[in-house]
């Protein structure tokens, strides 16, 4: 492999020194002249009627400029499954409903505003637990699907049913069978910068949307569909995105609060600003999906995984956005996380009055590796192995193709395990069962794009100027993961130009090309075998006007020396050498010739040419730009959920040891090692990043955090009651990184964005296991648990 | 509607403002003197990411009643840099050692970090994890701040 000037190296984020100094404009600094605010009158009650809206008092409040109820805008269905629309009239299902909507002249007047509005309900019975509302006599969240046709269950219609092999086959296979049931529940993303959003209109009714979305054509064609609709048809939209304060998921659906900033915006025909605040958060975004498994797993005598058989019920809350969508990840690692030949999987998403859920970094995969994993070490137990040989045995490998379809490609888990294993000194250290214990798991996850959209494409276009400059202009987005660090890199060693030299401009959709979304763990790989193909062409394109320029330029300077010394000896050139764009190459923004580099008269600096190129005259003058469209050669799930959705997978195990005191229930985590398969570190300071980021999450969903819902209302919408890990808990977390030269991968890359947090709470519980001899199949794993767990286990023993 | 008039220092000018009693500093940083570094990420002093600092100390600017900050001297991230646009080795650590993801905790953590520095130039690892406790960042999971800090006092130590 050759030597790569700056791939590999952990370059700094220079490209983004606004962020040190507080000149990086977010959606809460951003402000249009004549900005009106938006604020959001939410329901009172988890289920009830609206009887009557009285907006009057707030109408003639001074500086309000607006005020709308859902009878004052069109009637309009809107989200995946068409279930709500933006402003509730009739009927409220979920504290967090919006029933009016004010634009002021100042945030605090809006919402001043929105407490003057009477609302009179009628309360309904609600339903809280998704096991409840699927009996016979649950009231009913929606009374009608979203074409108006009445429905008699609570269960989404959505076919999540995975099947593979033959469960019954393998089950008689089995020497050993286990069954679990696993509960996940609701986190936050807690992205540090809040939701928000500027609506605003042209006076030809055509939109800019400043917000934070990641998937902004997506965003761009959900909010066409919904111009449509309400009559705007000629209208268009572009979204801009601001630097954003972190993503997480949140950012992936269209949010009420735009379409309601659209609506105040077009009434106001000004631009209207909503922005969140902490309290709305917690109580009004979809939080990670919640979800709750039967898991039933068995293996042979010499511990080869027989079968794997599991159902689970999502609490979908009253809407449906992406979180109902999550099984479609489950299947991965419940169908494709170590070798097992039978497979069932079926998922019911399930309507509640409690909040309606979306994605979170890791989407289904860490509730559904959280079931997995926990019952391999109770398979493991059971059958007197080892869990970690365990793993071994069934580890993943090159070449493999799993009851999913998926291809594996480059697979680093045998490694991983090893290595964690090792790093853990697991044999000395395992089955003492004294207060302190190891524990691992492991992880699959798309790691080559993710085919969920008919297209998983992304536009890249480059232009390199007369000075030198590279304007990149990628159709992604950038929400802190480092991008416009790791794609200058990319494109710097592509092109031959410094990482210096290039610019790249993300999140907007009328600069970009499309981008199906800064998702799954993506965007390196896709964006950067954009890049790649895009470098290829304007390479090309700038070595073409080389081959023309170089000599003109080499004449010229002979010319000038010859004036400045009449005794300049004309150097003897042969031309031949650079006749082609094939004799040339790029290295440090320098042209030169292959087969003679050191010839001063054959290297000139790429903007010297570019000059030439385009100061010519009448009629000559040209300029370098290319575009690339990437859309990787993968497979759609079919109906049957088969098919290789991603180019390649990414593979890692994450190892702990804990200590556990048995008087408090705490569990103290003395040493975490991520080990990750990420075919290579284009910038390994920045894929640390990434797992000590992922890993912090995933010990929070381990042990401490969680959303309390009493009958549908969050009670803990704020920092000091929803306890995300601060800098005072200190996690020894060693991020190992395995390189396994990935051959789709721009220079062997593979994504890294979700799996750090994905394998972090199963090991946890593992590890907790091993110390005490309790399992908390329950996330998260919090001291009450702990105790009580013990305590039974006391019980049982007398 | 009635305003108080207050006097400070801040970031090495003098200034005065005139705003609604009822302002926190922050928002009287951010809405009268435009300056947006210091960011609202609650609003009831539980995340630090309007940490700035005051006649010293690290302060949650968000629960900080404008006019507490009469005769004060106050220091925000706009303010860490040199007047010729040098970066505070705090801002380079921060950059270079990849302490900055998304950024929105960013200059509260500088904050945080700057307090901490001017009262105790070579703190131990507990020390800075101490002193960030009230900065919560969703992206780093804390590891390469710290780095940060520590590599700051580095460069600081071999400057002096
Ligand atoms: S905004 Fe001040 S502490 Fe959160
Ligand atoms: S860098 Fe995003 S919250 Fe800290």
């Amino acid at each position: 492999m050759s030597e790569y000037l700056y791939v590999g190296k952990s370059i700094p984020r220079t490209a983004e020194v606004d962020k040190v100094t507080g000149r990086a404009i977010y959606i809460n600094d951003l402000k249009r002249p004549g900005m009106l605010y938006g604020k959001i009158k939410y329901s009172e009650y988890a289920h009830a009627r609206i009887k009557h809206i009285d907006t009057s008092k707030a109408k003639k409040l001074p500086g309000v400029r607006a005020v709308l109820t859902g009878c004052d805008i069109p009637d309009v269905r809107v989200g995946f499954l068409k279930d709500q629309t933006v402003l509730k009239r009739d009927k409220v299902r979920q504290f967090r409903d919006e029933v009016a909507a004010v634009a002021a002249i100042s945030p605090e007047i809006a919402q001043e505003a929105c407490d003057l509005i009477e609302v009179e309900y009628e309360e309904l019975p609600g339903v809280f637990d998704p096991f409840e509302a699927m009996k016979e006599d649950a009231p009913l969240i929606h009374e009608v699907d979203a074409r108006g046709r009445p429905v008699s269950s609570n269960i989404l219609p959505l076919p999540w049913r995975f099947s593979a092999g033959d469960i019954e086959a393998g089950r008689a296979a089995s020497a050993h069978v286990v069954t679990d049931t696993v509960r996940t529940t609701w986190v936050n993303q807690c992205c540090m910068g809040t939701s928000g959003c500027i609506a605003e209109f042209d006076m030809n009714n055509n939109l800019t949307l400043y917000n934070q979305a990641n998937v902004i054509f997506w965003d761009k064609r959900r909010i066409m569909e919904y111009f449509a609709q309400i009559g705007l048809k000629n209208s268009k939209v572009r979204i801009i995105n601001p630097v954003v304060g972190g993503s997480f998921g949140t950012k992936l659906d269209t949010d009420i609060y735009e379409f309601i900033a659209i609506q105040l915006a077009l009434k106001t025909r000004r631009p209207v600003k909503i922005l969140f605040t902490r309290e709305e958060e917690f109580r009004a975004l979809p939080p990670r999906q919640p979800a709750v498994f039967e898991i039933e797993q068995g293996c042979d005598k010499e511990g080869h995984l027989t079968f794997r058989n599991v159902k689970a019920v999502l609490d979908n809350g009253a809407y449906t956005s992406w979180g109902a969508t999550t099984p479609s990840v489950m299947m991965m690692p419940i169908s494709s996380l170590y070798r097992v030949p039978n497979v069932f999987f079926e998922a019911k998403c399930v309507y509640t009055n409690n909040i309606y859920c979306q994605a979170m970094r890791g989407y289904g995969n860490p509730q559904a590796t959280f079931a997995v994993e926990v019952s391999m070490d109770h398979l493991a137990e059971e059958a007197g192995i080892d869990p970690a040989e365990l793993r071994l045995i069934n580890c993943n490998h090159s070449g493999d193709e799993t009851p999913m379809r998926l291809k594996i490609t480059s697979c680093g888990l045998e490694e991983c395990i090893r290595g964690v294993k090792e790093k853990l000194d697991w044999d000395k250290k395992r089955g003492k069962h004294k207060g302190r214990g190891v524990g691992m798991a492991s992880l699959i996850h798309v790691a080559g794009g993710a085919r969920v959209y008919k297209s998983d494409g992304h536009g890249m276009m480059i232009k390199v100027d007369e000075h030198g400059h590279v304007d990149v202009m990628s159709g992604g987005t950038d929400q802190g993961q480092g991008s416009p660090t790791v794609l200058a890199q990319i494109i710097a060693e592509a092109l031959g130009f410094r990482p210096d030299d290039i610019t790249l401009t993300f999140g907007d959709t009328a600069l970009g090309l499309w981008d199906a979304g800064t998702h799954a763990s993506r965007h390196t790989f896709i964006a950067g075998n954009a890049a790649l193909r895009a470098c290829e062409k304007v390479k090309r394109q700038i070595l073409e006007l080389a081959v023309e320029e170089i000599p003109k330029l080499v004449k010229h300077q002979i010319k000038r020396k010859k004036r400045k010394d009449p005794d300049f000896k004309e150097p003897d050139l042969d031309f031949s050498l650079i006749a082609n764009p094939e004799d040339l190459d790029i290295k440090d923004r320098i042209i030169f010739c292959k087969k003679d580099p050191e010839n001063p008269y054959f290297r000139t600096e790429v903007s010297n040419v570019l000059r030439e190129a385009l100061h010519v005259g009448t009629g000559q003058s040209r300029v370098v730009a290319a575009e690339a469209f990437y859309d990787p050669p993968t497979e759609m799930l079919d109906r049957e959920f088969k098919g290789n959705l991603s180019c390649t997978y990414a593979f890692g195990t994450t190892g702990v040891e804990v200590e556990v005191d048995k008087k408090t229930g705490e569990v103290k985590i003395l040493q975490l090692y991520a080990a990750h398969d990420v075919g290579k570190a284009i910038n390994p300071t920045l894929i640390k990043g990434q797992i000590y980021g992922a890993g912090y999450i995933g010990v929070g969903y381990g042990l401490t955090e969680e959303m309390k819902l009493e009958k549908g209302k969050v009670m803990n919408p704020n920092f000091l009651d929803y306890k995300m890990l601060t800098a005072k808990d200190k996690i020894p977390v060693t991020p190992m990184i395995i390189e396994t030269d990935e051959k789709d991968g721009p220079f062997g890359a593979k994504g890294i964005g979700e799996p750090g947090l994905v394998p972090t709470a199963p090991a946890i519980a593992n590890a907790v296991y091993d110390a005490v001899g309790v399992w908390i199949k329950d996330l998260p794993i919090t001291p009450e648990k702990v105790l009580q767990a013990l305590k039974e286990k006391r019980e049982k023993e007398k | 509607m009635e305003k108080i008039t207050v006097s400070f220092i801040l970031n090495g000018d003098e200034v005065t403002a005139e705003v609604p009693p009822s302002w926190s500093l922050l928002k009287t940083l951010r809405e009268y003197f435009e300056l947006t570094g210091p960011k609202e990420g609650c609003g009831v002093g539980e995340c630090g990411a309007c940490t700035v600092v005051i006649d010293g100390k690290a302060v949650n600017s968000c629960i900080y009643p404008v006019a507490e900050v009469e005769g004060k001297s106050v220091l925000t991230v706009e303010g860490l840099a040199g007047t010729d646009g040098t970066l505070h080795p705090l801002q380079r650590a921060f950059i270079e050692n990849n302490g900055v993801q998304c950024g929105f905790c960013t200059s509260g953590m500088l904050m945080s970090a700057k307090a901490l520095l001017d009262e105790n130039p070579e703190p131990t690892e507990d020390e800075i994890r101490t002193s960030l406790a009230g900065n919560l960042c969703r992206c780093t999971g804390y590891v390469q701040i710290v780095e940060s800090v520590q590599k700051a006092v580095k460069m600081m130590k071999e400057k002096s």
